[in-house]
């Protein structure tokens, strides 16, 4: 199975009519495992029980940017190699990679409330993640602004890419803004030097969620292509509708025109 | 039960909270895709057919 | 090299003109800037402090109230399809677009900054770090936001649909001409947040006619 293959829709609904209730399963057990793992997992010296919003705080947070990454690998392929189901994907994720965001950013909030003593810190990682959230809203504002699905399709496809080059930039100039403004009080989480018991069901956690991911991608997919179907069908009924009237009042009693393609 | 000690609040919202937000996100999906669905079958017993002549409905 | 040269020529010249909207530009610019004391009070002391945020500012959004023009008359009148058409590669006539789009429109800017830095309370050396830090971040802000003017024409939507997709792009550049002329008027290093708001605009410069080159090729049928 190849990438041309996919190019079908017809061959991509069915090979996800099969595959999606084995991912659907594979990610209910691993949030399963992870969600014990991180029940299970201990308190930390310092911010004690509150740890446990980690486990589904930073999964959202690395999601948020993968579904970005994964736009643009799309928008690559609806602009460089005009796969048909680049844009199908590119528009099916950003919905997803929304929600994603918006989930890392309540939870940030409600970790840093009990921790920093404040819902919202002007903290680089929030304020880049909300950022990203706004890009998003935006990209979906596109998508949704305009009909004719390939013409979207391009011009989110060239804002998906000009995000991907601006982001790590915009990233980087909140990080130095932030240490110009850095509030004192500020705590922070150990960085890389993680202990494993808190480690690894982070990453359990980690590798549901973006099953999850690719999942609801799969699942958005298979409605999208749906709808254009439904779309270029509805414009079939439409044109057959329009040559009815059209003949009847040319000739009165005009036999029944047959419906089907041109 | 295990102790949350305590912010068991903010830790229980943040959990329903993403609960919610998959759950809205699973739901919406599967109400579009049921939606869909019917519509192309009721199009596909209007007599609409595909250029492929194949039904509309028909995911295979 | 003449085909540019004639571009910018006639761009400037449309601008000037009635109609053109450059000047509308300085004229919203002058008006936000007005309107801040309304809004945090007359004292000067409070003023002075905030003064460089407020200009930028003022700038980002005039520069954004202009941007909807860059190509929208063109797409109207249809001399963008010959543009898009001609031999001269489409990336060079963006880049030539903005620049003269920035003449026209931007600059006016920087020109208005000192009456308004005078309003604001803001010293002669402050005035000038805010100027020189705009007159590097205002290209950048013309050459991103031209790639939201191409997505705007290419969809037939502009307006609010163009500042929701420029205005988190330009964040970066916001950012460091607003520390740059802090840190002259505060004494601190000036080189550091500057030459990074250089870099900035200069990666627009690549970034933005290629991006807007794409989306009009891709978008114009």
């Amino acid at each position: 199975m190849t990438l041309i293959d996919l190019a079908n829709p017809s061959k991509f609904l069915s090979l996800t009519a099969r595959v999606l209730p084995w991912l659907a399963a594979a990610t209910a057990i691993v949030l399963a495992i992870g969600l014990y793992q991180s029940a299970a997992a201990p308190d930390d010296y310092q911010q004690g029980a509150t740890v446990k919003i980690m486990f589904i705080h930073v999964p959202n947070a690395w999601l948020s940017m993968l579904v970005w990454g994964v736009m643009s690998l799309a928008a690559l392929g609806t602009l460089v190699w005009r796969h048909p189901l680049a844009d199908v994907a590119a528009k099916a994720a950003a919905p997803i990679g929304a929600a994603f965001t918006f989930l890392a950013l309540v939870t940030g909030a409600l970790w840093g409330r009990p921790m920093w003593g404040t819902y919202w810190e002007w903290d680089a990682r929030l304020t880049s993640v909300l950022i990203l959230f706004l890009m998003y809203l935006g990209l979906i504002a596109l998508w949704r602004a305009v009909e004719d699905p390939s013409r979207a399709a391009r011009a989110g496809a060239v804002l998906t890419l000009v995000g991907a080059i601006n982001l790590p930039i915009i990233k980087f100039s909140v990080d130095w803004w932030n240490t110009l403004h850095q509030p004192a009080s500020v705590m922070r989480l150990g960085g890389p030097t993680l202990d494993r018991a808190f480690l690894v069901p982070l990453l359990v956690m980690a590798a549901a969620f973006s099953l999850l991911f690719v999942t609801l991608l799969l699942a958005a997919m298979r409605n999208e292509i749906l709808r254009r179907r439904l779309r270029s069908l509805q414009m079939m009924q439409a044109r057959a509708f329009s040559s009815e009237v059209d003949t009847g009042s040319h000739e009165g009693n005009a036999p029944k025109p047959k419906f089907g393609a041109a | 039960m295990m102790s949350l000690g305590p912010y068991a609040s903010f830790i229980v919202t943040s959990y329903a909270l993403v609960t919610a937000v998959v759950l809205i996100l699973i739901i919406a999906i599967a109400i579009d895709y049921r939606s869909l669905r019917q519509r192309l079958r009721e199009l596909d017993q209007s007599g609409i057919t595909r250029r492929s002549g194949r039904s509309a409905a028909d995911l295979r | 090299m003449t085909v540019l040269a004639a571009l910018i020529r006639r761009d400037i010249r449309i601008a000037v003109r009635v109609g053109g909207g450059a000047l509308i530009g300085v004229l919203f610019f002058l008006t936000v800037v007005v309107l801040m004391p309304f809004a945090v009070g007359p004292d000067l002391a409070l003023l002075t402090r905030l003064g460089p945020a407020i200009l930028w500012l003022g700038a980002l959004l005039a520069s954004l109230l202009t941007l909807d023009r860059l190509f929208m008359a063109d797409h109207e009148d249809g001399s963008l399809d010959l543009i898009v058409m001609s031999r001269t590669p489409l990336e060079l006539a963006c880049a030539t677009k903005a620049l003269a789009h920035w003449i026209a429109a931007g600059l006016p800017l920087i020109g208005a900054t000192p009456v308004l830095g005078l309003l604001l309370n803001l010293d002669t050396r402050s005035t000038a770090a805010v100027a020189l830090t705009l007159l590097a971040g205002t290209p950048a802000l013309t050459f991103t936001g031209m790639i939201g003017a191409a997505l705007a024409v290419t969809l037939h939507r502009g307006g609010l649909l163009l500042a929701v997709l420029v205005l988190p792009l330009s964040i970066p550049v916001l950012i460091f001409g607003v520390a740059a002329s802090q840190a002259a008027i505060a004494g601190q290093s000036f080189g550091a947040p500057f030459s990074i708001l250089c870099a900035v605009s200069l990666v627009s410069f690549v970034i933005g006619p290629f991006a807007a080159a794409a989306c009009l090729r891709h978008g114009l049928d």
